[in-house]
């Protein structure tokens, strides 16, 4: 392990090496948005909103899966990649039906903090209307395919942290859909765990827990950092 | 505002929407006193005007959703100097929008006919009931939009931060703003 400088947005960050332009960003105050990555997670650059200019490099490159390297000069902000970004969240909102004002997550939502974070204040691409259903076979939570964003989140912590590996995805391009198992109804799948993990790292109101109002849920992410952390941090009670 | 230094005229429209955006612009409770002596009100829902007047800045609330909207909207955008989306449905379709993902025959049967005990009659379109348009659209899809007002309802301050700067002809501020 080696230290790194870099320099991010004219700010002389350090960081190790391994770590990704993404952490290193973060650990010095430049919050990148993002929407596929969540810490404790594994990184797959989905989403391309971390996207970032890098010197000397044409492409822009996503700051969760770029490692740091000595010298690296980052731009994390400019019109270009506003404008961006801008785009993708108006694709995601664009693609599928969410509708803030029915949903459980309206007000405390990843995708809509996003909206506000960059400036939108309505859509410019014709809205889908796509006719899609929810999944709320199961005892305890609810999957609304309206919502989804296909972050993949969802998939990630069941197959990496839970073990159970229910979610995967199914199909391509805007068919793309979770499904759990082989396409089974949430409740009656045999492979998962009923814990939950999935519904709190999701964005958006996507997976959710039943008997909630609109506005009512509150995602807790702090559960994932301690569950990965923990160990190491000597922080296990029993 | 013309020369002559009369007063900036405002109007409010109805669309397809619940009137809950017009409910949250009376939340700004003894704040519509003081704006009051600053605007001319042309036209609202409360209004019956038979024609659209000329006016400063438009409020336009709901979706365009039906015969009766499209034609509305298109004289009102040709009437306003400034309009403005005026809440969810008007700007992203909201509510009224969920039905697009179904047929219009679907949604008037399953609203007349399936769940109804007593089935009157279908309403068809004609010259008391306007036809439904294929899908509800944001106002922004069918003429264009100054500024936007996103919200379930947009909130009293958000309504009058907006008036206050279109007012002061400024460009409304975003700040505190929601998205949805």
């Amino acid at each position: 392990m080696s230290v790194v400088t870099l320099e991010i947005d004219g700010k002389v960050c350090t960081g190790v090496s391994g770590e990704t332009v993404f952490d290193v960003a973060w650990n010095n105050g430049v919050k990148i948005p993002r929407l596929c990555h969540i810490g404790g997670l594994p990184n797959i650059g989905a989403c391309r909103l971390c996207l970032v200019e890098v010197e000397g490099q044409k492409k822009l490159l996503p700051a969760c899966i770029t490692p740091v390297q000595e010298g690296m000069v980052v731009r994390t902000w400019s019109e270009k990649l506003i404008a961006h970004r801008r785009l993708i969240v108006e694709l995601l909102f664009a693609e599928r039906n969410h509708v803030c004002s029915v949903c459980v997550v309206n007000r405390n939502c990843e995708l809509q903090d996003l909206a506000v974070e960059l400036g939108l204040d309505h859509i410019r691409l014709r809205y889908q209307f796509p006719k899609l259903v929810a999944d709320t076979s199961h005892e305890r939570f609810g999957l609304d395919h309206n919502r989804c964003v296909l972050c993949t989140r969802c998939v990630r912590v069941c197959d990496e942290v839970e073990g159970a590996h229910t979610w995967d995805v199914s199909r391509r391009g805007a068919l793309s859909q979770i499904i759990a198992d082989l396409g089974e109804p949430w409740g009656e799948s045999d492979t998962c765990t009923s814990c939950g993990k999935c519904v709190q790292v999701c964005p958006t109101g996507a997976l959710f827990e039943k008997g909630k109002a609109v506005s009512e849920m509150r995602k807790d992410r702090g559960f994932l950092k301690y569950i990965v952390t923990a160990r190491e941090k000597g922080q296990w009670i029993r | 505002m013309d020369p002559v230094n009369r007063k900036p005229s405002l109007a409010t429209v109805w669309l397809g929407g619940c009137s809950g955006c017009h409910m949250s612009f009376l939340d700004l409770d003894e704040r519509l006193i003081e704006l009051a002596p600053l605007v001319e009100v042309k036209a609202s829902p409360l209004t019956d005007y038979k024609d659209f007047p000329e006016v400063d800045i438009t409020l336009v609330e709901g979706a365009v959703a039906n015969r009766d909207h499209l034609e509305h909207i298109r004289t009102i955008r040709k009437r306003s100097k400034v309009l403005v989306s005026f809440g969810d449905c008007a700007v992203t379709g909201n509510v009224t929008g969920m039905r697009n993902a179904f047929s219009v025959p679907d949604c008037i049967n399953r609203s007349y006919r399936d769940n109804s005990a007593v089935v009157v009659g279908i309403p068809s379109g004609n010259s008391v009931v306007p036809e439904l348009l294929e899908r509800a659209h944001p106002v922004h899809e069918v003429v264009d939009v100054d500024y936007y007002l996103p919200g379930c309802p947009p909130d009293g301050d958000a309504i009058h931060q907006l008036l206050v700067d279109l007012l002061n002809g400024r460009a409304p501020s975003s700040d505190g703003r929601r998205f949805g």
